[in-house]
Formats: structure tokens, sequence, C-alpha cells
């Protein structure tokens, strides 16, 4: 069996890339995601990588570009307020069709906000992570070994669909400790003609860009980028279903909010509600198909966020009006308790028989 | 028969798109001539500005990447950690690389990366239309400052290599101009020495090359040759700012 370590969110995940021979993380201290830069400066001079301190957000990014540019495996890690200085970059990545790995450890905004857990960079990850018509991955984790599934997995998709990646997790994620494993080998990356490496005078030369003044040319290129986003839509969802074989009341959470409810699902079957929990894995993209399945089969859901209530919107585009789909939500950096999610499916159980 | 002259082979065929009279080109063709002369086009990895030069990837026969505006420092810091065999440049104008773009110059300058960066001073965003730039002298007119650039108002031009000289990462900074044979002469030198330092893992090295931009002065392509000698030169003075080894004083001090 394969050994297990007892870990912060944070640092798995830090471990977790570079296992998968990620070897230049380019970043810009912010709480709480600072335990990730601490591991790589630790690290990286050990293997032979490079672990460097950007002047912003911005720098790191472009820093990535470059890395990504070259060939190579590269990330950078933030928290929300980072990230948007990030999404020049993240629009350039996308629009030049390079893979890279961008950590969000999201916590409470807007603004400077707060430090403490938050899921309110949803509609950022996967509505606009940066100016033009791209997308990226977007990937959830629950759980402390997922930090580190789904890194790996991150770097291997977003290689495979060149395309950037996105681990969006949350501040009690990342600060929480959980035993962890990590694969006994992750494959090597794949091979990149298209990188810059210096013609060595046998190629013609390579070039990475976004520029297409001709407005036909932008038009097809981009064509293509969404025809290549159909591919992933069909190949790369990710959910969990959580007691729904019986199921008639659905709640739907990604992240940590998702573990909260799982215990706010066992309480209400305690009580007899026949209630479970979709889980989408990936928010980008979303799991569509699965949610409007569900909706046609259940009597109502009830989407749960560390947020104002973004993800619901895709939950309900999703559903197309199959059933009803309610809300609830806390902000700020305030985790919901399960007795709270708990009453919350009374509520909605409750809601239907007055129907 | 002798060949006196041959276009470089830093250089692809494509017809540039710029303005008649603009000295882009000159300063296109010198960095490609010092990187065939010093035997290093296919190791070299080029970093486009956002301006004029957009589209130098069509022009540069290596290896070529697009950066967003002001970037390029920061993108070829990540091109040159990760290969640091390779020889990485950026090709900046004023806005890009004085505005935009301060903070990853500075930073890239401060951390000694051993790159080359071609900095091209015409005193205005030529892409844009004529805008002031961080470089724009006292009383220039353009299109932002119809009634000439007020110090008082706007701010005074930034000195790009003089802000350097106090930079501990530089390795060399010069500035030269390409408005006359003699001066061409000794921005080629520059530019060559630029790349041959980053050869010798000296750290970072820039030259700043005064140019035109006959369009948005409202210039003939000779008036502002005249113009760069009259008014740029007196303001930016030509010359070495900085040159020694970053990286081996180090290595001594330690
Ligand atoms: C983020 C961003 N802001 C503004 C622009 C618009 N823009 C394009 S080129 C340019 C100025 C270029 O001037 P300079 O760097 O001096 O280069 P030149 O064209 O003079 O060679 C600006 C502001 C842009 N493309 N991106
Ligand atoms: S606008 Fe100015 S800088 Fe740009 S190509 Fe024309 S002359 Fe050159
Ligand atoms: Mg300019």
């Amino acid at each position: 069996m394969a050994k297990k370590y007892l870990m912060k969110g944070n640092e798995a995940m830090a471990e977790a890339a570079l296992r998968a021979h990620c070897r230049h993380f380019f970043g810009y201290p912010i709480t709480p995601q600072t335990e990730v830069a601490a591991y790589m400066a630790k690290r990286m001079p050990k293997l032979g990588g490079t672990y460097l301190q950007a002047e912003s957000e911005v720098a790191a990014i472009n820093m990535v570009l470059g890395a990504s540019a070259a060939g190579m495996r590269a990330m950078t890690s933030s928290s929300s307020p980072g990230i948007s200085l990030k999404t020049e970059g993240i629009s350039y990545i996308a629009a030049s069709d390079l893979p890279a790995l961008i950590v969000n450890v999201m916590r409470g905004g807007p603004g400077l906000g707060g430090i403490q857990p938050s899921q309110s960079d949803y509609w950022q990850a996967t509505k606009a992570p940066g100016h033009g018509d791209a997308q990226v991955l977007v990937y959830a984790p629950s759980s402390v070994q997922e930090m580190v599934d789904l890194t790996i997995r991150a770097f291997e998709t977003a290689e495979r669909w060149r395309m950037p990646a996105m681990l969006l997790a949350d501040g009690m994620l990342g600060q929480m400790m959980e035993p962890v494993s990590f694969p006994d080998e992750v494959p090597l990356p794949p091979e990149k003609p298209w990188a810059l490496t210096g013609t060595k005078g046998a190629r013609k030369p390579n070039i990475v860009n976004s520029l297409y003044l001709t407005p036909s040319q932008l038009e097809q290129i981009v064509k293509e980028r969404f025809q290549r986003y159909e591919k992933v839509k069909a190949q790369e969802v990710l959910c969990e279903r959580y007691k729904l074989d019986d199921a008639q009341f659905v709640l739907v959470a990604y992240g940590a909010t998702a573990r909260i409810c799982k215990a706010a699902v066992d309480m209400a079957r305690e009580k007899g509600i026949p209630v479970g929990l979709f889980r989408p894995i990936t928010l980008w993209p979303f799991p569509e198909k699965e949610l409007a399945a569900l909706g046609g089969q259940v009597k109502s859901m009830l989407a749960v966020e560390m947020s104002m209530g973004q993800m619901v919107d895709d939950v309900r585009l999703a559903v197309n009006g199959r059933c009803p789909v309610y809300f609830y939500g806390r902000t700020g950096g305030i985790i919901p308790t399960p007795a709270e999610i708990e009453g919350q499916i009374v509520k909605m159980a409750n809601r239907k028989e007055e129907a | 028969m002798a060949v006196l002259f041959q276009k470089t082979k830093g250089l692809t065929d494509r017809e540039t798109h710029y303005c008649p009279g603009c000295t882009h080109g000159i300063i296109h063709r010198l960095v490609a001539e010092s990187l065939e002369e010093l035997g290093v086009l296919g190791e070299t990895i080029g970093v486009c500005p956002v301006g004029c030069a957009v589209m130098a990837y069509d022009y540069f026969n290596c290896d070529m990447v697009e950066a967003p505006h002001g970037r390029a420092p920061a993108v070829a810091t990540g091109l040159k950690r990760a290969r640091p065999e390779n020889v990485i440049f950026t090709y900046q104008g004023d806005g890009d690389l004085a505005a935009i773009g301060t903070a990853e110059t500075v930073h890239a300058a401060t951390r000694g990366e051993n790159i080359t960066v071609i900095f091209v001073n015409n005193a205005i965003y030529g892409m844009t239309g004529g805008q002031m730039a961080p470089t724009t002298l006292p009383g220039q007119v353009t299109q932002t400052t119809p009634y000439g650039r007020n110090t008082d108002y706007s701010g005074f031009p930034v000195k790009v290599c003089e802000i350097l000289r106090e930079v501990d990462g530089v390795a060399y900074a010069e500035r030269v101009a390409v408005n006359s044979v003699p001066h061409i002469r000794k921005a080629k030198a520059a530019i060559k020495k630029a790349f041959q330092n980053q050869l010798e893992g000296k750290g970072f090295s820039l030259v700043e090359v005064l140019s035109t931009c006959p369009t948005n002065w409202g210039m003939t392509p000779v008036e502002a040759l005249g113009w760069v000698e009259n008014k740029m030169i007196p303001y930016y003075p030509l010359g070495v700012y900085v040159d020694r080894d970053v990286h081996h004083r180090k290595e001594e001090e330690a």
C-alpha cells in the first residue's frame, strides 16, 4: 500500500506538483496559500528546479507564460486578489495555446475582502478567467488527497489540450491537514514540438503568439479552439455522486462546502429525508449532462456555496427547469455548518410538500 | 566578384510593416546581425513587445514569443530560467518598457536576469497613433499633449539608463542612437556586446536606442533624424552607463 503522509492541503498540492515533474514555480506571497511558496522555495533548489518570487502576480503569471512557451511544466499559485492580477496573463496563455497550472486558494472578496475561506471566484474562474473568448480547465478539490490527485491531473490535461488549468481550492482545504498518498510514478510530460527551444538551425522558427489582426483569421482560430473545448467537455468532466440512488432531493456543492454537505446529507437521512449530494469536480467543463439527467429524476435541488450564489447559475442552466433549484450560501469567509445546511434540506423537503 | 554586403540570415524575407523612415528596421538589422555574427541564431528566443514591433516574430529568424504589453522582461525571465543555455532577448518600446512595464523591467534588472533587452526609445506611443510616452520630451507635442508636454502637469520624461545605473543587478546599460552612420556603428557594437555579455553570463544587459517615429512626430524621415540629434540626444545623453560583471562579482563577494 502507498505510504501515507499527514500534510496540509497547500503543502500536499505543492509536493504533488513536484512529483508531476513541475520544476518551474513563480509566485507572490498572499494568504492563505503562502505555504505553497515556502514549500517550493525549500524543495525546488534541491531538485534543480526554479522557485522564483516575482515582483507581482502580473510578473509571476508572465514568467509562467515564458517557461511554458519554453516547453516546461510551469505553475503559479495565489489567492483571489492575486488571481485578478493574473487574468491578463491567463488570457494570453489561453490564446497562445499554452498549458499551465494556476492555483487559486480562494479567500473572501471582493476587493481586499478577508483571508478566510470562500468560493466567490467561481464566476471569474469559469466565465471570465481573462478577456476574450476563452476557457480554462477548472478543478475543484474537496479533500487534501484530491489536492494531490487533481494537481497531477491538471498538469496532464492542460498539456493534452494545450490550455491553462486552474485548481480552485479555498482557504479551508489549503490549511487543513489530512493523510495523503502520492502515486509511485507520474508519467513524464509529452514531447512538445511547438516549444521554444531555439531552432538549432534544424527547423523553422517556432512562434508562440496570440495576435491575429485579420478578423476572419482570428475568428477561425477562436472557432478551432472552441472545437477543442467541445472535445474537452465530452472527455474531461468529473463529478461525484453521494447517496443519490434513491434521492428525491439533491444538494449540489463543490470543494470544501461539499464535505460539509455530506455530513448534512447523513444527518437529514437519519430524519428519513431521501437526500443526496451531487459534487462537480470539474467546474469547467461543468457536468451539465449529468445534472440535467438528475434534474428529471428528483423533486428539487439546492445549490450550497460559500458565495452569494455563483455556481447555482450553471446548475439552473443545466437543469433547465426540470426541477426547482434553490440556493443557500454564506459569504465573507463564513463556513456553513452541517446543522445549518441540514436545516435548509428540511426546508427544501417541506417546500415540496407544500406545493 | 567579392560580396561586400549581404542581408543577415537573422532576418526573414518578410517585408516589414514599419513606416518609411522609421528606424525600427535598422535596429532589427543590428540585432539580427549581432546574433548571426555570434553564431547563436539557432539558440535564440526573442520576446516581442506590444507596440510597433509587435509583429517582430515575423521578421526575426529565430524562435519568438509574444508578450502582453510591458511584460516582456517577465516572459524572458521565465524563458531564461527554463532554458539558461539559450539566448533570450526582449525588444521593447518606451511605453512598453518604461510605463506599463516599469516594474517588470526594474525587477528583471535587480535580479540580474542574464538576458538582453533592446529598448527602442522614440519618445512616443507609435503604434496607438502618437500619444505621450513616458519618454516624451518636455514641450513635445503629441496627440495627448496637444499643447506640448507640461512637466508640471504630466511629469518628467523617464530616463531609463540613468535609473538602471543605480540598480545592482545591471551588468550593462548603454544609450545609443541610429540617426547617422557613426551612431549606427556604435549601436551595433553595443547591441553585440549586450548579447556577448549574456553568453558570458554577466547579467542584465540593456541597450537603449534612440529611434525615430516620423509618422507621429509629423516629420519627414530626414527631419526626424535631425530631431534625434538636436532634441533627443541633448536630453538623453549617449554613452555607457553601466559596464560590469554582476554575477562573477557576486561570486567574488561570496
Ligand atoms: C494592456 C494594454 N494596454 C494598452 C494597449 C494599447 N497599446 C498598444 S501599443 C501601445 C504603446 C506602444 O508604445 P511603445 O511601447 O512606445 O512602442 P512603439 O509603438 O512606439 O514602438 C499601447 C498603449 C495594449 N495593447 N495593451
Ligand atoms: S508609427 Fe512610428 S514607430 Fe511605428 S512604424 Fe511608424 S514610424 Fe515607426
Ligand atoms: Mg515608443
